[in-house]
This record gives C-alpha cells, sequence and structure tokens, in this order.
C-alpha cells in the first residue's frame, strides 16, 4: 500500500507534464480548428485548404524572424496578416464564383481540396519554399522551470499565452462588434441576413480572414514548438484539427476549443501511457464514438443556432 | 557504334588469324578476358548515387590497367534507374547477351535484390557496395545465395558497433532508444543496439516506437527525461534526428545523443545534434594510407571528395579484382569461392572478410557532429 502511495506521488509530476504537454499540442489544435469551424457555420464548406495555410503561416513566420530579422512576435503578426490575405484570396478566386453560380456543395468541396493540393504543390517548388525540410531556429532561447517538479518550458508558456490572447481577441470580434453581428446573423440565416441588408459576401470574407489568420498564427507556434517546417506539415495537423471541430460540434466555437483540448490530451497520454504508435488510431476512434452517441458532436446542437 | 565496329573486326581478325596470336595460346574466341557489369541509378530519383558508384568503378578499373591476374577486363555500364525490375532487366540482358562473369551493383536495397536473384540463378558472381538489406545475400528462406556478397555492413551491425562504442568508449550505462516503427532500417538499428547494449551489461531505460508522420516528441521525451539516460539512441534518418533531437534539448535532456548513417547529410541540424556521434561506411580524415589514397585519386580525377557510395562501390570493384586475380580464371564458381575466402583485406573502408552470407566483417567508422557543420573523425570500431 505503502508502495503504491509512493509511486502515485512520484507519478504525479510526470502526469502534469505530460497534460501540460497535452495542452500545447491542443492549443495549437484549437487555433486551426476555429478557422474551420467558423468558415463551416457560415458556407457549410469544410475549407481543405485550410492546414495549407497554417503552412504557409509557419512559412511567413519563420521566414520572419530567421530572413528578415523582425522581432518574433512581429513575425506572427506578419505571418497572420499575409495567411489573411491569402484566406480572402483563395475564397474570391475559388469559392466564390461557384456561391455567385449557385454550384453544389460538393463542387465547392472538391475545389477546397484542389486548392490545397495546388497550395502544397505550388510551395514545394524551388523558387517558392522549396521541397526540402527547414530547421526552425527559436529566436529565443529555451527556458525551463520546474514547479513543485512539474518541468515546464518557454515555449509551453508562449503558445499557452498567444493562444488564450487570441482567443479572448475573438470572443470580443464574434460577439462585441458589428462585423461579429453579422457573422452570427449570416450564420443564423444567409437569405434573412442578406434582406436585412448585410453584405454576405463581405461577411464571409471578414470570416476567411480571421480563420486564416488564426492558422497561420498556430502555424508560426507549431513551428516553434516542433521545430521543423516544409509544405506538406500542414496535412496532419489540419486533418487533427477538423476532427477536433467535429469532435466539438462542427460550427460551434466553444465546441472547437473543447475537441481541440481533447484531441491534444488524447494523443498525449496515449503517447506516454500505451505507445506512440497508437496515437492517431486511438485520437480517431474517439472521434467515432461521440459521433455515435452524439451525432452533431460533443457541444453541437442539431437547431440552426451557431458561431 | 564505330567502336562496335572495330571490335567485330579486330575480332574478326583474331579469327583470321587462329589463335597462334592469342597470349598464351589457350585457343578458342572467348581467351584470356572476363566480362563484368555495373549496374547504377544514372538517371532517376537517385542519379548522385549512381553516379559516385559509376566514377568509382571507373576508377578502380583504370587502376588495375583493366587487367586481372593473366585476364583483360571488358566491362558493361548500365543504367537501372532505380527501378527493380529494369535492374532485373538489365542484369538478364547483361548475362544473356554480353555473357558477364561477375556484376557489380546496383545501389539501392530495392534494386540491387532484383539483380541478386537473376545472377544467383545464373551462377553469376554479384556484388554490391551499399545495398545494406539482409535479403540481397539471403533468400526468403534464409538461405544464403552463395554467388551474392556486398562491401557494405548490414543495417544490424551498426547498431551492434553503436552499443560497443557506447559502453565502451562513452561509458554509458542507461540508453533510451526512439525509433520508426514503420522503417525497416530504422527498426533493424534499433534493435539490434538493444541487444548489443543489454548484452553488455548496459540498460535500455526508455525503448519508444513513433510513426513517420509524427511532429510531436512531447509525449515520450518526457518520459526520456524522466528516465535520464546517459545516451539518446535515435537510428532514423536526418530530418526525423534533427527534429527530435531539438524537442529533446527543450525537455531538458542533456543525454548524448548517437545514430546511424542515415546521419550523414549536411542538411542535419548540426547545431542541435552537435557533441552527438554516429557510425558510418568511411571518413575522409581517416589516417590510414588506404583513405587518403583514395580520396587523394578520386580528387584527381573527379574533382570532388569521394562520398560514402564511393567508396563503397570501390571497394567493391576492387574484392571482385582481387577475388579474379586470385582465382586467376573468370570461372564464376572459382571466383566466388576465391572472395568468400578473403582474409583482412585492405579496402578502403577497412580491413574486409565475409561472413557466412557473403556480408563483409569490418570496421565502422565513428563520427562525431561539430557545430561549425562538420563531422570530426573519432574512431574506427571493430565488431
Amino acid at each position: 500500500m505503502g508502495d503504491l502511495l509512493e509511486s502515485i506521488r512520484n507519478g504525479l509530476p510526470l502526469l502534469l507534464e505530460q497534460v501540460l504537454n497535452g495542452l500545447q499540442l491542443g492549443f495549437v489544435y484549437a487555433l486551426i480548428a476555429l478557422g474551420y469551424t467558423m468558415v463551416y457555420s457560415i458556407i457549410k464548406l469544410i475549407n481543405f485548404a485550410h492546414g495549407d495555410i497554417f503552412m504557409v503561416g509557419a512559412f511567413l513566420g519563420v521566414f520572419g524572424f530567421t530572413y528578415w530579422h523582425l522581432p518574433w512576435p512581429a513575425a506572427i503578426l506578419v505571418a497572420m496578416a499575409g495567411c489573411a490575405l491569402l484566406g480572402v484570396l483563395i475564397e474570391r478566386i475559388a469559392y466564390r464564383p461557384l456561391r455567385a453560380k449557385g454550384a453544389p456543395r460538393i463542387a465547392a468541396l472538391i475545389t477546397a481540396i484542389g486548392v490545397s493540393l495546388f497550395i502544397e504543390y505550388f510551395s514545394s517548388l524551388k523558387f517558392v519554399f522549396g521541397p526540402n525540410y527547414r530547421v526552425v531556429e527559436r529566436p529565443f532561447g529555451d527556458f525551463r522551470w520546474s514547479l513543485g517538479g512539474v518541468g515546464i518550458s518557454s515555449i509551453q508558456l508562449l503558445v499557452i499565452a498567444v493562444v488564450l490572447g487570441l482567443l479572448l481577441a475573438l470572443q470580443y470580434v464574434v460577439y462585441r462588434t458589428r462585423i461579429g453581428k453579422a457573422m452570427r446573423a449570416v450564420a443564423f440565416d444567409m437569405d434573412a441576413a442578406r434582406l436585412m441588408g448585410i453584405d454576405v459576401d463581405k461577411v464571409i470574407a471578414y470570416t476567411f480572414a480571421i480563420g486564416s489568420a488564426l492558422a497561420a498564427a498556430a502555424g508560426v507556434l507549431y513551428a516553434l514548438a516542433y521545430p521543423q517546417i516544409h509544405p506538406f506539415m500542414g496535412i496532419m495537423p489540419g486533418l487533427k484539427a477538423f476532427t477536433a471541430a467535429v469532435l466539438g460540434g462542427i460550427g460551434n466555437i466553444p465546441g472547437a476549443v473543447l475537441g481541440a483540448l481533447i484531441m491534444g490530451q488524447v494523443e498525449v497520454m496515449t503517447a506516454a501511457y500505451i505507445s506512440s504508435e497508437f496515437r492517431d488510431a486511438i485520437a480517431f476512434s474517439l472521434l467515432i464514438l461521440v459521433l455515435l452517441v452524439r451525432p452533431a458532436g460533443l457541444l453541437g446542437k442539431a437547431g440552426p443556432e451557431k458561431v | 557504334m564505330k567502336r562496335g565496329m572495330a571490335a567485330v573486326l579486330v575480332l574478326g581478325l583474331g579469327v583470321l588469324a587462329g589463335c597462334g596470336n592469342a597470349p598464351g595460346g589457350t585457343g578458342g574466341g572467348d581467351e584470356k578476358v572476363v566480362r563484368i557489369g555495373l549496374i547504377a541509378p544514372l538517371t532517376g530519383d537517385v542519379k548522385t548515387f549512381g553516379e559516385s558508384t559509376k566514377n568509382a568503378f571507373e576508377l578502380a578499373l583504370e587502376q588495375a590497367g583493366y587487367k586481372a591476374g593473366d585476364f583483360t577486363i571488358q566491362h558493361f555500364i548500365q543504367d537501372d534507374r532505380n527501378d527493380p525490375t529494369e535492374a532485373m532487366n538489365i542484369a538478364t540482358k547483361l548475362i544473356t547477351e554480353q555473357k558477364v562473369h561477375a556484376l557489380v551493383g546496383s545501389v539501392s536495397s530495392k534494386a540491387t535484390i532484383s539483380v541478386s536473384d537473376v545472377a544467383n540463378q545464373s551462377r553469376v558472381v554479384h556484388i554490391t557496395g551499399t545495398a545494406t538489406n539482409i535479403a540481397v545475400t539471403v533468400d526468403e528462406k534464409g538461405n544464403r545465395k552463395p554467388f551474392v556478397f556486398r562491401a557494405c555492413f548490414t543495417d544490424p551491425f551498426q547498431g551492434q558497433v553503436a552499443a560497443k562504442f557506447a559502453l565502451e568508449t562513452l561509458g554509458a550505462r542507461t540508453a533510451a532508444v526512439l525509433y520508426d516503427k514503420g522503417n525497416d532500417y530504422s527498426v533493424g538499428l534499433a534493435e539490434s543496439f538493444r541487444q548489443h547494449f543489454e548484452a553488455g551489461g548496459g540498460e535500455v531505460v526508455a525503448w519508444e516506437a513513433y510513426a513517420l508522420t509524427d511532429t510531436d516528441f512531447s509525449a515520450i521525451l518526457t518520459k526520456v527525461a524522466d528516465a535520464k539516460p546517459d545516451l539518446l539512441y535515435l537510428p532514423d534518418y536526418y530530418q526525423k534526428v534533427s527534429l527530435i533531437g531539438k524537442q529533446a534539448r527543450a525537455k531538458g535532456i542533456t543525454a548524448t545523443m548517437m545514430g546511424g548513417d542515415g546521419w550523414d547529410s549536411s542538411e542535419l541540424d548540426f547545431a542541435t545534434m552537435a557533441g552527438g556521434y554516429f557510425t558510418n561506411h568511411y571518413s575522409p580524415e581517416d589516417t590510414r594510407p588506404e583513405v587518403q589514397q583514395f580520396v587523394t585519386d578520386y580528387q584527381a580525377k573527379y574533382g570532388s571528395v569521394p562520398d560514402a557510395l564511393a567508396v563503397l562501390a570501390y571497394d567493391a570493384t576492387n574484392i571482385l579484382l582481387e577475388g579474379i586475380r586470385r582465382a586467376n580464371s573468370n570461372d564464376p564458381d572459382q571466383i566466388r569461392q576465391a572472395i568468400q575466402n578473403l582474409k583482412e583485406f585492405k579496402a578502403v573502408s577497412g580491413q574486409i572478410s565475409f561472413d557466412e552470407n557473403g556480408n563483409p566483417v569490418k570496421p565502422a567508422a565513428i563520427l562525431q557532429v561539430q557545430g561549425d557543420k562538420t563531422t570530426k573523425f573519432i574512431a574506427s570500431v571493430n565488431p
């Protein structure tokens, strides 16, 4: 019995450290998942190019603090601005014409996959980002603090702080500004919103801009936490974040964050206490189980109230 | 085309003149000639590997004066595009049309395995410089292909050498091993390292598999940090190793890092991996005269420092030539036996003898990663 208590006491700091690892991963997923969920709530499109915007954000941020010698917070802002533009551009070129012609949703979905592949392979060209893996030099030192045996690193603090800050900002935009109100209105009923004089195309463009900017921030944080970038780095995190969004209830902002945090914890705990090989299998099995019980996701509602 | 015509003319004249002109006068059209084919990927995804191999092969023949024992060497060079089917077709063509006695190549294991099957069935000597997979020299049932040899060490051998170096030179008592479950190369090194490290009295305190697509290693590295190993063994290619190494340092893991020849790339993260060691086939800094002579000769002819592929292709060719000299015959069966019986043959990558499976028993070079984007030759470790 004493041994058991002893082992729990010894295992606890380790467990807490793993929880922190899971938070770090989950918070990054959350930023990506938000873009999926916001776009879905408004135009019912799974924007498969979202993971690639995350990748472009990572490259812009890393270029910012390595080649353009920007301070790293500025590099994150540059990446966010660049990807906001890219998101709007993609929406304008690829999705809006389809919407204007009243194309079926499956056409938009296929287009999204096409855009995703285009960004990946275009970025792989030598004169764009190039096909090679690049090592990321962190612009700040690696510090570690030990709080009662639980180690926490500077990068973990940074990820958690930046993501919490962005979540608060998003909350403010969605619930306290005119554009946020318009977004909620369009999500609720697009035709009614248009009849009320809301410029729906503008609202959609803003949604893409905000979602892409969040993905870009996620990309830079991801590149700092797992310091290697390449043109196909967005595929897996994109898929995981999409899963997180569905798990939490697609179209629901708190749901996306909750789903992402669960995904992060499940992955890390599987790797920590079962085996790293099973992390994806268990994470995706969980999705299937949750959807069997709650088809709309954890916080999703059958009704139209979204965003 | 012109050369082909000339050869036909010369042959024709030889036949007209009868056997009286042939040196040694043993008669027949097939006087003292040994025909050697080289199969290498001269185009395609690993083109530079093929070029190094071809350069080294030609250098070795040139240095031998196109003679081995009493035999004049005729050689044929063919491109397999690193494609197993193409490699098999070329091997068949070289054996049936050019009637080669021996084949050198190819570079990758996948292409070489198909060549080895054809060569062994046709009873033609086959030696590869660089194919590390076990299946090159043994078939699926585990039987030796008696005509097939290789000049490089196999995957498990690197793990064995790393374990020995870690225990004896670094004084490591505990080790953590992280490996890619889906990669035969990584698994081979990891399992062999664990086996020999534990047999030598060490303890593997963390044994963690990951998948090719993993980028977040925080969970397993937290466990590794908790186990506080002396050594972190990372048998994977340079990209993954750089990523794991950086995350390991961020987790406060200060253990010495070690790996295999997959680290040998200019794109390794030298800053993070500095101080780490890896096993490799050779180092151009090795002061043995064989190494220095080869590096000088190769540079004089081609203007670049030879890579490991060039070294191994050079060794493979010279092992074959030595076999022909010792047998003093162009009979593949006699050449094969002569190669099998080589003892401590002085090759560039070390003194070579062959085990019962046609694998060389030779030392591995241990290199240390330096912060200034170079590697430093540390030692030559015998199995």
